[in-house]
């Protein structure tokens, strides 16, 4: 592997972290698919680089499914819901973006303290790799914890899946049953999610949690 | 020969209820689909039971091994009992039309389709595989819990999904960190995933790598164990549901979970380099007793207080597994045992409860003892039973339990008989409530139906009282190998 092969391999997987911060700030519903689909895109890059660099024919599968289901179908799919339920002018009220994107900040510092020591003898390339890796998944994390809205979470809720996916193949040579598994777990999710979107809105008008939390079984009575 | 039927058992046991969701959701008459599902959950019951007496070869993916086969039998056990309790509780939520006949086909595929999950998550050689498997199991219950569609079924559901999502990403990605550690040892590829090849060549893996991978698997596997503080999901998902599915989650869904831990800290185990996971489990299983012993000091809904019960016996077993030593671990298997029996009897009558007062507020119920004889006892002896009092199993394990961690550090010990009497007060306050008092209401209930809840509680009874030589060696052969 030539310097500028893991230069390029690097600087698709820190997109992926820079990505995840735009998504962590945006307050709009169509940005936000618009950022997710971006995000997806630079998944699907960043495996095909991998699958070329590893001489390894199946990750390039991987990268498809990337690019196709999370690139393309699930921004469009989710684009018409939030255009039948009528939230597409919704401004979230985001925890306000200073303390996010400084919480961000620091999560990214803590993956790479956490991941780079441990990882010493994985070799230099998959260590800054995990690193990145880790960085999305926590900003996912905190994605889903920030966000009210149900649509917002899932998307948290994906990035978080593309930053295993980038784990994965990271991971030199991890076979690919689990690779597939984590396309399809994906593609569950969603199916589950759409379903409860569309019964959440038949019950409340909304799909802001908030309603939801209204109805949990402790308060009153 | 032996491996050949062993073999033949193992399809069985994977087969039959791949098939049997499939043909379910075919099925459109609930009275053809309900006895369907009874048989489907005995045939892979024998299959279990057949697994035990003849092993088949243990391949790359698939393995049948001592530990797993205690938690196999356990687990089609309650699995077949649940669904003969399942079949008389939907007759009358069709009755009542909260569910309609569509959804109960949903229900009877997805009932397969969950124990298919399970069983393919015990036997599985291959951690990806393993991993894949609990997530379906999770994403079967998730729907299962919504299908009420009730508001807050919804919401139930939807924290479980967030909850349950989140915590299997943890997992997934210390499951990646166990793969970098072993590749560098076994080399890439598949090799590398087989459980019982990693748990034999783990003294090379690199300590770091192992070490951080099982932070994000006890946190991510321990989200679906119900261990506190990542337990949000469990009350709401075992309140809201059907009471079968609570049935099936404390009976099996959480031993499941717990499962998967102790694969992965057998890996540990193998290498005297790491840090041990015990502290971690301990801590973890003793913040889960005790705070969910208050916890159900506070609860108004009957299904949440034993959904908060079986946060409370989690974090039992996990503090006893993470003790380790023949006799801790005896006592955790033991535990984990009599509690998914005891669990699911208490779910069995609550479930009928339920119905027959139509509501779950525990304000509301009163007198069962009178109202309802038969039921009103089996629900006090299954208390009884959960709160750990003799001769009930469950003492048993805990007695062996607490004498094993004052031998070995008190003050551990001191803390868990703390926790363990804080939440049998709070049963036993809520229980006088529920059984006794005054009560004008008479109920009629055909006494066969209450016939698994029996069946159950007098399997813990008689465990409590003498357990047969053959299964004390088996548990103990388990627990040695447990570490």
């Amino acid at each position: 592997m030539t310097p500028l092969d893991s230069d390029i391999a690097h600087l698709l997987a820190g997109s992926m972290v820079l990505v995840s911060f735009l998504l962590l700030y945006q307050d709009r519903m169509f940005a936000l698919l618009n950022f997710f689909a971006l995000h997806a895109c630079v998944l699907a890059f960043s495996v095909g680089w991998q699958a070329y660099l590893q001489r390894a024919p199946h990750l390039f599968i991987t990268a498809l499914i990337a690019l196709v289901f999370k690139g393309v179908i699930i921004p469009v799919a989710l684009h018409r819901i939030v255009v039948r339920l009528g939230i597409h002018r919704t401004i979230e009220t985001v925890v306000s973006i200073g303390p996010t994107m400084l919480f961000g900040i620091a999560l990214v510092g803590l993956s790479i303290v956490v991941m780079l020591p441990v990882t010493q003898a994985a070799g230099a390339f998959v260590r800054e790799d995990l690193a990145f890796a880790l960085s999305v998944v926590l900003l996912g994390f905190l994605m889903m914890v920030t966000r009210r809205n149900a649509v917002s979470q899932v998307i948290g809720f994906m990035s978080l899946e593309n930053g295993l996916v980038l784990a994965a193949t990271g991971a030199r040579g991890m076979p690919l049953v689990v690779e597939i598994s984590v396309g399809f777990s994906v593609l569950i999710a969603f199916i589950v999610v759409g379903i409860f979107l569309f019964r959440i809105r038949e019950r409340f008008d909304t799909v802001d949690l908030q309603a939801l939390d209204m109805s949990r079984g402790e308060s009153g009575s | 020969m032996n491996a050949s039927i062993g073999t033949a058992a193992l399809a069985g046991l994977l087969g039959t209820p791949a098939l049997g969701a499939l043909i379910l959701a075919l099925v459109p008459s609930y009275r053809i689909a309900a006895p369907l599902n009874v048989a489907l959950c005995a045939l892979t019951l024998a299959s279990a039971a057949l697994l035990y007496l003849h092993r088949p070869e243990p391949s790359l993916y698939l393995l049948v091994d001592d530990v797993n086969t205690v938690f196999l039998i356990v687990g089609t056990l309650v699995g077949f009992t649940t669904s003969v309790f399942s079949a008389g509780y939907i007759a009358h939520e069709l009755q009542t039309r909260r569910l309609k006949p569509r959804d109960l086909r949903f229900y009877h595929a997805m009932y397969q389709l969950l124990m298919f999950a399970m069983d393919l998550a015990l036997v599985s050689n291959n951690i990806g595989l393993m991993w894949v498997a609990i997530e379906l199991a999770t994403l079967t219950t998730v729907v299962m819990v919504g299908i009420y569609r009730t508001n807050a079924a919804l919401e139930a559901a939807w924290k479980y999904f967030i909850l349950g999502s989140v915590g299997i990403a943890l997992a997934l990605f210390g499951t990646i960190l166990v793969y970098l550690a072993a590749q560098e040892h076994l080399g890439q590829g598949i090799l590398a995933m087989a459980w019982d090849r990693l748990a034999a060549n783990s003294a090379g893996f690199d300590p770091a790598l192992l070490n951080l991978s099982f932070v994000f698997l006890l946190l991510g596997y321990g989200t679906k164990v119900g261990l506190a503080p990542v337990h949000a999901w469990l009350p709401d998902a075992h309140a809201e549901g059907p009471t079968p599915i609570s049935a099936v989650l404390s009976g099996l869904l959480l031993n499941v979970a717990l499962f998967a831990l102790l694969r992965f800290k057998l890996i540990m185990a193998g290498n005297p380099r790491v840090h041990s996971p015990g502290p971690m489990m301990i801590t973890m299983g003793l913040i889960s007793l005790v705070f969910a012993g208050f916890m159900i000091y506070r609860r108004r809904d009957i299904k949440r207080m034993f959904a908060y019960s079986s946060i409370e016996h989690m974090g039992i077993i996990t503090l006893a597994f993470g003790l380790g030593g023949p006799l801790a671990n005896f006592a955790g298997l033991l535990h984990m045992t009599m509690h998914s029996l005891t669990k699911s009897a208490i779910f069995f009558g609550v479930g009928y409860i339920s119905q027959l007062e139509g509501t779950q507020r525990m304000a509301d119920i009163r007198g069962l003892t009178h109202s309802q004889p038969l039921l009103g006892w089996l629900l006090v002896l299954g208390v009884v039973a959960i709160a750990g009092l003799p001769p009930f199993g469950v003492f048993t394990s805990e007695f062996l339990l607490v004498t094993s961690t004052f031998a070995r550090s008190p003050w551990l010990a001191i803390l868990l008989v703390i926790g363990l009497l804080i939440a049998f007060s709070a049963l036993t306050l809520r229980l006088h409530g529920l059984a006794f008092g005054e009560t004008a209401r008479q109920h009629s209930l055909p006494a066969y139906r209450l016939a698994p809840m029996a069946l159950h509680l007098g399997l813990v009874a008689a465990a409590g009282i003498y357990l047969p030589e053959p299964v004390v060696a088996w548990f103990r052969h388990v627990a040695s190998q447990l570490g």
